[in-house]
């Protein structure tokens, strides 16, 4: 008999597993439940970026890319960053496409994080970067973003966390699960902190165009020296609804490229060449499929913020991805009990805050990635749930 | 006002209240109600209503389409007997077609022989008409945007992923 608990790296066996899991669970057995629990967009993919991907397919391209993606591709994602947000990339030395968002962090973590350096992590974020960093041998270190800022990261917050040993700053920002977006003075109050302790940043900015309200998304790499010292990524599945597709993007320093691309040449060797067709359509002419898709995710979240706010879960209007937080916290009960309680008593499912993180405790997040009619059938249901409590 | 967003909205679900119209707008309630009424006055709104699947009740109701071939009237060209036909009640629609007739006319009755007789004691006669042709529906797969049978609609496959 193997026993495998010896066996398994310590590390990776001891990593918390997703807290989300057990609402699928529940949902999963259940009928009639109208979820507004998932992350990724209901709309389909555009279907010319589609037909690019099967074109590809009928004339036979179904070999290797070269590792860091087809040029043409870095040069039209390099042409997107550059018309949306003012960032210029190499796309020959600058650009990396890779298995979606999540691969580009995973590199970019593995790559300038050694053993005991320490990464800041604001929270609540998406699930993934306390892991990567664990299984890096570094040290992840949380900071708690609070509902009075709007869940924004403030300068005294990064400030205080800081030591000799802090290697990474992360900026998941618009974020995942609050909605929230930096500004650009926020962003320059952060920029100040990062030059003053020589750190390193990860823009995970997935949601960039996901943008609501009157300001646009502001890159953290296009403020005055930060270039140097960010590794943007980005990706298609939340703008083009490819999330299927996996892909995504890095682009930043070349010395950063070019170590991050060796790993990924290592591990991965090139992204799915089908996808990275389409991808070269979407960059290329997707616009206008961005700014449609937003338009209808911005109707369904004033639709579901005023929706929740009449029913008095308050919540601060989120400007960005398509999520919305509000605070359970007049209910008295903890956000597991809450969700727990929605799911078995009126069917509707939604995540508890604290799966992003402790201090999500007192908050759910809610998607508004479906339909307006799923939508205000859940909004009924909720309202009902929270008439009976 | 976007009324082009207004009236995609009441396209895709007239049942909105103009509460949640006006915050999917980024509007006032009142200047909702406002737009609406106008659009109702100005014939853009021409009604509300339910999509009914009478195949799924106990009630008998048969549908045909037929297509009309007519002589134009001088003057009046295809209005004059577009009007004759629109103003029986078993008549659903009438179109104005390009190609190979002229209108396309959807009548409703309770069994096909009643059809049957419509067509050639209504609307066969009218001056003009040259010939009808009547197609049966067998079946509605999708009226008015939406899908009649439940069981082709598509379902929602997300929710496994588990840290998205």
């Amino acid at each position: 008999m193997i026993d495998f608990e010896t066996l398994l790296n310590p590390t990776a066996k001891n990593i918390k597993p997703s807290g989300i899991r057990k609402f699928f669970d529940i949902a999963n057995e259940m009928e009639d439940v109208i979820s507004l629990s998932v992350g990724e967009p209901d709309f389909h993919t555009p279907w010319h970026i589609r037909e690019a991907g099967i074109e590809s397919l009928e004339k036979g391209r179904t070999r290797y890319t070269p590792n860091r993606g087809f040029i043409r591709l870095r040069e039209a994602i390099s042409g997107f960053l550059s018309r949306h947000y003012q960032v210029q990339y190499a796309p020959e030395s600058e650009v990396l496409v890779t298995v979606g968002g999540s691969e580009a962090i995973d590199l970019c973590i593995r790559s300038v994080v050694s053993p005991g350096e320490e990464v800041l992590i604001p929270e609540p974020s998406f699930v993934c970067y306390v892991p990567i960093a664990q299984m890096a041998g570094g040290v992840p270190v949380i900071i708690e973003t609070k509902a009075e800022n709007e869940f924004r990261l403030t300068e005294e917050e990064l400030e205080e966390k800081i030591t000799e040993k802090t290697k990474l700053l992360v900026l998941p920002y618009p974020n995942n699960p609050t909605g929230a977006v930096m500004r650009r003075e926020d962003l320059e109050a952060v920029a100040r902190v990062v030059e003053r302790h020589n750190l390193l940043v990860l823009s995970d900015e997935i949601y960039a165009s996901l943008t609501y309200g009157a300001a646009p998304h502001v890159s953290f790499a296009s403020l005055p020296g930060m270039r140097e010292r960010t590794i943007l990524v980005n990706g298609f599945s939340k703008s083009h609804s490819m999330t299927g597709w996996r892909l995504g993007y890095a682009a930043g320093p070349r010395e950063i490229i070019g170590v991050m691309t060796k790993l990924h040449q290592f591990a991965i060797m090139s992204a799915p060449t089908t996808s990275q067709y389409a991808a070269i359509e979407a960059m290329e002419n997707g616009d206008e499929d961005i700014e449609y898709m937003r338009g209808q995710y911005d109707m369904r979240r004033r639709l579901i913020l005023d929706g929740l706010n009449h029913m008095g879960l308050s919540c601060f209007e989120p400007e960005g991805a398509f999520y919305v937080f509000p605070s359970i916290k007049s209910t008295g009960l903890s956000s597991q009990e809450f969700c727990e309680r929605l799911i078995y008593s009126h069917h509707v499912a939604v995540i508890p805050g604290d799966a992003f993180g402790a201090c999500g405790e007192g908050f759910v997040r809610i998607s508004y990635s479906y339909s307006i009619k799923h939508i205000t059938e859940a909004l009924e249901r909720i309202e009902a749930f929270l008439k009976e409590l | 006002m976007k009324t082009d967003r207004l009236l995609e909205l009441l396209q895709e679900n007239a049942q909105l209240t103009p509460a949640q119209l006006a915050a999917m707008l980024g509007e006032r309630e009142e200047d909702v109600k406002k737009a609406v009424e106008a659009l109702e006055k100005d014939g853009v709104i021409r009604g509300y209503h339910a999509l009914v699947n009478w195949e799924r009740t106990e009630l008998h109701r048969a549908t045909a389409l037929i297509e009309l071939r007519v002589t134009p009237q001088k003057d009046t060209g295809f209005d004059e007997i577009a009007g004759r036909v629109m103003n029986f009640p078993e008549v659903e629609s009438v179109y104005l077609m390009s190609g190979g007739y002229d209108l396309a006319v959807t009548v409703t009755g309770e069994t096909m022989s009643d059809i049957a007789m419509f067509v050639s004691r209504r609307l066969a006669p009218i001056g003009g008409v040259l010939s009808t042709a009547t197609h049966f529906v067998l079946t509605k797969y999708k009226d008015g945007g939406v899908i009649f049978n439940s069981d082709y609609e598509e379902r929602d496959e997300r929710g496994s992923n588990l840290c998205d």
